[in-house]
């Protein structure tokens, strides 16, 4: 895409045809990209503090708890990045949580036909979600602040909220189980494989033509709709790819937290930040989806970070909204300086340095430019 | 079909608003009748214009922060912050009303004055600014204090209790505040200001707009007021509380009611009396459930649908009746949509 933008010009083409080492070095710069080495950072932090941390046995687990918010992220980077918000995600993990605590009770025999109502289910919402803003034009804030009061009143009318009985062992196992006597990792999450699965699939979806029309219709909706592409159907997959993955992320916090309806309150906050941590522009159209997940892994060793400090657990929230603040304070003189390399006619070093969009994305990009050109 | 889509169009979506205030209305009327109890009744209505209040003052500022382009979501910590200093202050004695009062309302307006600067001179959107400070704000509230502190003197707390008649001097109060926002947005030069660069920010500049100075007014405005919901609940409560705020969910439900009111939730369009008559619906849908013992679960469903249902009213209303040209996503994208507008002109 960026090759496409600025053919008129030598400078980038040659700019993006720099080694493989600068490229990353560039990517790196971007908001996208530095929260990679935020997350290093942090990681680097936390081992020093604790050194048991660093064993790969504890490490893997800590990613296994960071998979549902990781997926979740995932999920609402599809939504924001085509434009549109989803609030209505806490509410369906609180759904999905109560849903399999309800109806599989102790019956192993219902593990499956429960798993495949909860995913159809939550693809039905995103549907509704979807079509409610794409189709008859209300706000996505608030089709999904309706969606989200009705489903929570729904779920506390059916349970009286107060919390139920565990489903069935079988099914927490996804959530707490894992692959045993493993080599070096000593065992494999589930959750791990799940949130893997999840990530590569995202991955390979922005790659296509779904996810750049994605990027596009959240850029510029206008001239993606005259450019052909169907904007009401790719952000209505959007929301119901947002809707599926808080099921998975409430299939695994079912195993971790059980059932209560507390499950999942404030998790779309929680996505939001770490896709907004991740460099991922509010409004659409800027951001890679691996570092949206990045930044649920930054939020979430931040937040380990401070346990370890000893710092008391209340002063989360405010470490929690001084950092995105600061976060996207950055990201936005980074995006603007970058807005201005690609529009301006008169480039100086400064911009053209700034003309790749995101990370290893941008690097893998201008290889494809390169066979074309 | 066609006809009807015709008389909307020649409605204002503040009229819209009141329609549906008054359809609410009427459905109260025949409901609470049906069980024998009188909607009418001073005891009813000034329950319902009691509702009104805390959301009311929250929601006009709400009102004036989307209509420069932003959104506020700390007010319901600035909200429970706001009673736990006032009842704190005041500490059950009448002679520190004054100088509470100001102190509460002076935290609030240096809240909203830090988000303002944050939103217009680092370029971070409203959304998270604001989500920002809020987290902050309830990550203080949440480490200093446990349960209810301080307490408000009799004097103060009749402010929430008594009323002219049927109606709530805090009601009162609510409705001249939202006067002096209308003076504001209509009478001076902040206020076009504020509608000017909530349409377009960038048109805005290039008129020659200094853009930062109407987004700060808004937010150091909706701050207040939302210092001032404070101070009205700490005289209902007697008590200043942490969590206050936050249990109402006056972030989201402000937002509602003023995009309910009919203001675009991408700013520059909007009035405050619509935002009024949005409050007022929620307040007798809420009394309407209270009377007929309605689950307080299924109220929350209830205001759910009513306010996606009520959005999409206008929303399709407005699709038609914008100039095609800067047609942001509804006319571009749905074709079907496109020839109506030469229909309607």
């Amino acid at each position: 895409m960026s090759t496409a933008l600025n053919s008129g010009h030598s400078a980038i083409l040659k700019q993006n045809r720099a080694s493989r080492s600068e490229r990353l070095l560039r990517a790196l710069r971007t908001p996208g990209g530095a929260i990679f080495i935020l997350l290093i950072v942090l990681l680097a932090a936390i081992i020093a503090l604790n050194p048991s941390f660093g064993e790969p046995g504890s490490f893997i687990r800590f990613i296994g708890r960071t998979a549902p918010i990781a997926i979740a992220a995932i999920g609402q980077y599809f939504v924001i990045v085509g434009g549109e918000f989803d609030l209505s995600m806490g509410s369906v993990v609180t759904m999905q949580v109560i849903i399999a605590g309800n109806l599989i009770r102790q019956d192993d025999a219902k593990v499956i036909p429960v798993l495949v109502l909860m995913l159809v289910l939550g693809a039905a919402i995103g549907l509704v979600n979807g079509l409610i803003t794409t189709l008859l034009q209300v706000p996505s804030f608030i089709v999904t602040l309706g969606m989200m009061l009705a489903l929570l009143g729904l779920v506390l009318y059916w349970t009286g909220g107060a919390a139920q009985g565990n489903p069935a062992d079988s099914f927490r196992q996804i959530g707490r189980g894992g692959i045993q006597n493993v080599p070096v990792l000593d065992i494999i999450p589930y959750p791990v494989l799940i949130l893997t699965a999840v990530a590569i699939t995202a991955f390979v979806l922005m790659r296509r033509p779904f996810g750049r029309m994605l990027i596009a219709v959240g850029d510029n909706p206008a001239a993606a709709a005259l450019a052909g592409s169907r904007v009401w159907w790719v952000r209505t997959r959007a929301f119901i790819m947002s809707s599926l993955s808080a099921t998975l992320a409430g299939i695994l916090l079912v195993g971790y937290a059980g059932v209560h309806p507390s499950v999942g309150r404030g998790y779309e906050f929680t996505a939001i930040t770490a896709v907004v941590l991740g460099g991922v522009a509010l409004g659409g159209g800027r951001g890679w989806v691996l570092s949206a997940a990045a930044g649920a892994f930054a939020l979430e060793s931040l937040f380990t970070l401070l346990n370890f400090m000893g710092v008391q657990a209340t002063w989360r929230d405010t470490v929690q909204g001084a950092i995105i603040i600061v976060a996207v304070a950055a990201a936005s003189r980074s995006w603007q300086r970058k807005r201005k390399g690609a529009t301006a006619s008169a480039h100086d070093e400064q911009h053209q340095l700034a003309a790749t969009p995101t990370p290893a994305e941008g690097a893998e990009q201008s290889e494809q430019g390169g066979e074309r050109v | 079909m066609k006809r009807r889509a015709g008389f909307f169009q020649r409605l204002s979506s503040t009229q819209i608003v009141y329609l549906v205030a008054l359809a609410t209305l009427i459905l109260g009327v025949l409901l609470v009748n049906s069980i024998g109890r009188s909607f009418f009744s001073p005891g009813n209505i000034s329950s319902i214009l009691t509702g009104t209040s805390v959301l009311g003052f929250i929601a006009i500022g709400q009102t004036l922060v989307i209509l420069a382009g932003s959104l506020d979501l700390s007010v319901p910590y600035v909200t429970s912050l706001a009673s736990l200093i006032a009842a704190g202050v005041m500490a059950n004695n009448p002679d520190n009303v004054l100088s509470a009062v100001l102190l509460t309302l002076g935290t609030a307006a240096v809240i909203g004055l830090v988000i303002g600067l944050i939103v217009a001179r680092l370029n971070v959107h409203g959304f998270i600014a604001t989500l920002g400070v809020g987290l902050i704000i309830s990550g203080y509230l949440a480490t200093n204090f446990k349960g209810s502190f301080g307490e408000t003197p009799l004097a103060f707390r009749l402010i929430g209790a008594t009323g002219l008649g049927p109606v709530p001097i805090s009601t009162i109060i609510m409705l001249a505040c939202a006067g002096l926002a209308m003076l504001l947005l209509h009478r001076t030069r902040v206020g076009h200001h504020l509608y000017a660069v909530g349409g377009d920010i960038a048109v805005a500049r290039t008129s020659g707009i200094r853009v930062d100075v109407p987004v700060i007014t808004a937010h150091v405005i909706c701050s207040v007021l939302a210092g001032m919901a404070g101070l009205l609940l700490a005289s209902r409560l007697g008590v200043g509380s942490p969590t206050v705020g936050s249990q109402g969910g006056y972030d989201l439900l402000s937002i509602a009611a003023v995009v309910l009111g009919g203001t675009l939730l991408s700013g520059g369009k909007g009035t405050i009396t619509g935002t009024l008559g949005g409050v007022l619906i929620f307040a007798m849908l809420d009394n309407i459930m209270s009377v007929m013992q309605v689950n307080p679960f299924l109220k929350d469903v209830v205001r759910g649908v009513v306010i996606v249902v009520a959005v999409a009213v206008y929303a399709r209303r407005r699709i038609v009746s914008r100039p095609e040209r800067f047609g942001t996503k509804g006319s571009a994208e749905t074709p079907a949509a496109q020839p109506v507008p030469a229909e309607g002109s």
